[in-house]
């Protein structure tokens, strides 16, 4: 990382931030002529814009996100899928990958499946819908699944997905991310439980500079001892 | 009623030297202690600890309303409980919302109404829980303070924090901040409560009489006051999340305990892993 202190600002709502002259980004209000922070979060200023990164909060779908969700209902011609945000979010059958007759929506997914899809749509009323017509979105077999705040996935992700390849290059699992924090993990026991911990980590430490090599040595370290063990 | 029987009649709620009972002058805060984040279930909450006022408050949300009815398709609703537990006063209080608990109920969540951006998230509702365990007057104040602080640890987007403080009237003398027997015996309370960076007025009640006055220097104190609330907030939210970073920069063991594989549901799961710095050096690395 580029950071030269070791601790990132932390910024509370309605706190003062950027110089004079600079645009509110992401996080950010302008009132007064001056920009302030409408959350609280770590404070970030890149190409004269001034962002607020959240710490917490929940997950609110954008066309394109790539999700994972749970089938909580069914219609004739659509799935309900809960994807972990304020909206709920219908699948219709047109955006599945199958050819589904009119009322045949319970032979290819029920309540309680899990699934990876993409957001489609979101309107300005916030009326989700989800899309399966896509080559990495199926049903989830096997596998398990990992709940972290949505707020940390673009950490879990990495840079051009740095952090999210170390992961999977040793640990040997696949992994598949979700915006809305929900991740999917296959692989035998063992390399799955460690990866679990190498997410539980970043997680917790999201905040910090160097997290990609961090994890890199906390893996390293597991797998030494495993092997010792 | 029986801890004010040790009150005489004539007791002065404050003395000639401008001493209240507690040993305050007029224009002295109880102490106040804020902790964010204290709660793991929901998805921000604070305690507050003011004088003899024990609060805690909980933020749900932004999540989907309902009953759906009440969903309101521009905005998101802010939807405020305040409740006394039955324990937190002398007699027990019979639980379950009665009239003053609902007012308060329906002026803190106006107050939040104000700040939160609420355009954000049509459809949905901001759900704060105020639970007050102990109350010693000026419980409203407490209540919105450290509900402020919980919405902010919920990561909700807001204009500015709200912060709050009550004074009132007693012995003829205008005083910051009433406790109980002050609050029982004195003339005059007025709670309010303002955003501090625009001095906006977002909760303002007075009970019992005060002239204009007096009603002046009363907000003038309220405001005064408010700004180092304000301080003590701002310190609990940075000392929440400095925490993380303060392990990061002691090189804290780099492995969070191992948790044994289980067969836990994943809502469990959580309870295994590492919460305090001290269970996580147990399988540290040497």
């Amino acid at each position: 990382m580029e950071g030269k202190g070791q601790v990132r600002q932390i910024v509370i709502p309605g706190e003062t931030v950027g110089a004079p002259g600079m645009k509110p980004g992401p996080g950010t209000f302008r009132e007064g002529g001056r920009i302030h922070a409408a959350l609280l979060g770590v404070l970030s200023e890149r190409d004269g814009v001034v962002s607020v990164i959240p710490i917490s909060g929940r997950y609110i779908p954008e066309p394109g996100d790539a999700v994972i969700g749970e089938v909580v209902d069914m219609g004739p011609s659509h799935w309900l899928v809960d994807i972990n945000s304020p909206y709920p979010a219908p699948l219709h059958a047109t955006e599945s990958p199958w050819d589904i007759e009119f009322g045949d929506t319970s032979r290819y997914m029920n309540v309680g499946d899990a699934i990876m899809a993409h957001v489609l749509s979101v309107d300005e009323a916030k009326k989700v819908q989800l899309t399966m017509r896509d080559r990495e979105a199926r049903r989830i077999q096997g596998g398990q699944l990992l709940e972290v705040s949505p707020t940390k996935v673009p950490r879990v992700i990495g840079k051009q997905g740095s952090m999210l390849g170390l992961i999977k290059d040793l640990t040997e699992c696949n992994i598949y991310v979700g915006q809305n924090g929900r991740i999917w993990l296959d692989g035998d026991d063992r390399n799955t439980a460690l990866a679990v911990r190498a997410i539980r980590f970043v997680e917790e430490r999201a905040q910090a500079f160097g997290l990609t090599e961090a994890v890199r040595e906390f893996l390293e370290r597991a797998r030494h001892r495993e092997r010792a063990a | 009623m029986e801890d004010i029987e040790h009150i005489p009649k004539q007791l002065k709620l404050i003395d000639e030297n401008g001493i209240r009972l507690d040993g305050r002058r007029f224009d002295e805060l109880r102490p106040i202690r804020i902790e964010a984040g204290v709660l793991r279930r929901a998805d921000g909450s604070a305690y507050v600890e003011w004088g003899g006022n024990k609060v805690l408050a909980a933020v749900y949300g932004p999540r989907e309303a309902h009953p759906r009815h009440l969903q309101d398709p521009a905005r998101a609703l802010v939807q405020c409980r305040y409740n006394m537990a039955p324990f937190s006063v002398t007699d027990r209080k019979r639980p379950g919302p009665d009239r003053r608990s609902v007012e308060i109920s329906k002026v803190i969540s106006e107050a939040f109404s104000a700040v939160v951006f609420k355009e954000q998230f049509p459809r949905t509702t901001v759900d704060i829980f105020i639970e007050v365990l102990q109350a010693d007057a000026g419980t409203r104040c407490a209540g919105l303070t450290a509900a402020a602080v919980a919405l902010a640890d919920a990561g909700v987007p807001m204009k500015d924090l709200v912060t709050s403080c009550a004074s009132g009237k007693i012995g003829g003398v205008v005083c910051l901040d009433l406790n109980k027997d002050e609050d029982n015996f004195g003339e005059a309370d007025c709670p309010m409560a303002i955003v501090p960076r625009t001095g906006e007025v977002v909760l303002l009640q007075m009970d019992g009489h005060l002239s204009y006055e007096e009603f002046r220097k009363a907000m003038d104190l309220s405001i005064d006051a408010t700004k180092r609330i304000y301080e003590m907030q701002r310190d609990a939210l940075q000392r929440r999340y400095s925490l993380t970073l303060d392990e990061i920069l002691k090189e804290a063991p780099l492995a969070p305990a191992e948790t044994p594989p289980s067969d836990l549901p994943p809502e469990f799961e959580d309870d295994l892993g590492p919460e305090t710095p001290a269970n996580r050096n147990e399988e540290g690395f040497p």
